[in-house]
């Protein structure tokens, strides 16, 4: 006999029938509310990042099903994901990462605006991985900054998900002269950014 | 009348005699040697008999014998017969201190690149090539990757940075 098929019958109500993102911290009155300029700007930073994927390999199909509808990073603010680091904040490097695609991703990176995040995903993009030969970059961190390491052999869509949550406290909680200060500039120079 | 390793073999032998040494036939593909320098006339000679026209170059690379003092770089040839479908393995030894051998680019347009890939991966200097410059590595690459002078892991390396990795 088959084995029978069992749905899902157990009705589980929405806990509210909309979700929107809690406000910043401040002070409220009759018509008017007052906080801070960073935290409104981080707020809306923080849940539109647009994402420019720089697929390369393997982990790029595990980058596919983060943007389908089952694991779906849109309900994260990144629906729209471009293909011209002009319009992006994040760039997202997935794969490995060959050493003479290093200058592509490098110029990739200095051709997005300012603020830019960076999110390495996947063993390879953050340390080269199972690929510790002469033609593989041993990181990506050897030529542009990066903020948020995934690591797994691919990671799980859950796992980049979860890696996207901590840029978005990244971009959150950013302060807005950050990109101005001088310890950001000596950071920028030991990659060689002006 | 086909084309067989023995026909091939006394057709070469006519021509250059005791210069072809270490015939072999691994796998039913026969395989000859010579000095280096002669490179070109067999090649040549291969190219034009009207009765071996090998007129096809199917792949040319490089092996490297760490232990074969004076003759640490095979330059290896392989030959194809389009009419007779025959191949032919052809190789030469150079030694690694000074890699010079003729190119066959003149003769072979397909050596180009294999000549540029065999200079990429084992440092053979290809004499009259026409670009012999990195096919494959990264431009700024100052050895050859397929040299076995390597150890599997070198602790020393600075590209790899395992500071994070629990590694030393």
């Amino acid at each position: 006999m088959a084995r029978p098929v069992q749905y899902n019958i157990t009705d589980k109500p929405l806990e509210k029938p909309y979700s929107i993102v809690q406000g910043p911290e401040g002070y409220m009155g009759e018509g008017f509310f007052a906080s801070k300029l960073s935290d409104v700007v981080g707020l809306a930073r923080k849940n539109s990042i647009w994402p420019l994927p720089f697929a390369t390999s393997c982990c790029g199909i595990e980058f596919m099903a983060l943007m389908a509808s089952h694991y779906d990073l849109a309900r994260f603010g990144s629906e729209r994901v471009s293909f011209t680091p002009r319009q992006c904040d994040l760039l997202m490097v997935i794969g490995t990462i060959a050493k003479k695609m290093a200058p592509v991703v490098k110029q990739v990176y200095l051709q997005m605006a300012e603020p830019r995040w960076v999110l390495a995903m996947g063993a390879c993009a953050s340390s080269g991985g199972i690929f510790d030969t002469y033609s593989v970059l041993q990181g990506i961190d050897q030529v542009i900054p990066v903020d948020v390491y995934v690591p797994g052999c691919p990671p799980r869509p859950e796992a980049v998900i979860d890696g996207f949550l901590r840029v978005q406290e990244l971009v959150g909680s950013e302060n807005l002269r950050r990109r101005n200060s001088p310890r950001y500039k000596e950071l920028m120079e030991t990659y060689g950014i002006q | 009348m086909a084309l067989t390793n023995e026909i091939i073999r006394s057709r070469l032998m006519e021509k250059f005699g005791e210069e072809l040494t270490g015939w072999e036939e691994p796998y039913g593909m026969l395989t000859f040697t010579s000095d280096k320098n002669l490179n070109l006339k067999v090649l040549q000679f291969l190219f034009d008999d009207p009765e071996l026209g090998f007129q096809f170059m199917t792949d040319l690379t490089a092996v490297h014998y760490p232990n074969q003092e004076g003759k640490e770089l095979a330059v290896v040839y392989h030959l194809h017969n389009l009419k007779e479908n025959v191949r032919i393995r052809y190789k030469i030894f150079t030694n690694i201190q000074k890699p010079d051998v003729y190119t066959a680019s003149a003769l072979f347009s397909a050596a180009n690149w294999m000549e540029r890939e065999t200079f990429d991966f084992f440092g053979v200097n290809f004499v009259g090539h026409p670009n012999l410059k990195r096919i494959l590595n990264v431009e700024e690459m100052e050895y050859f990757p397929l040299r076995k002078e390597y150890p599997l892991e070198d602790q020393k390396r600075t590209d790899k940075d395992d500071e994070m990795f629990g590694r030393d």
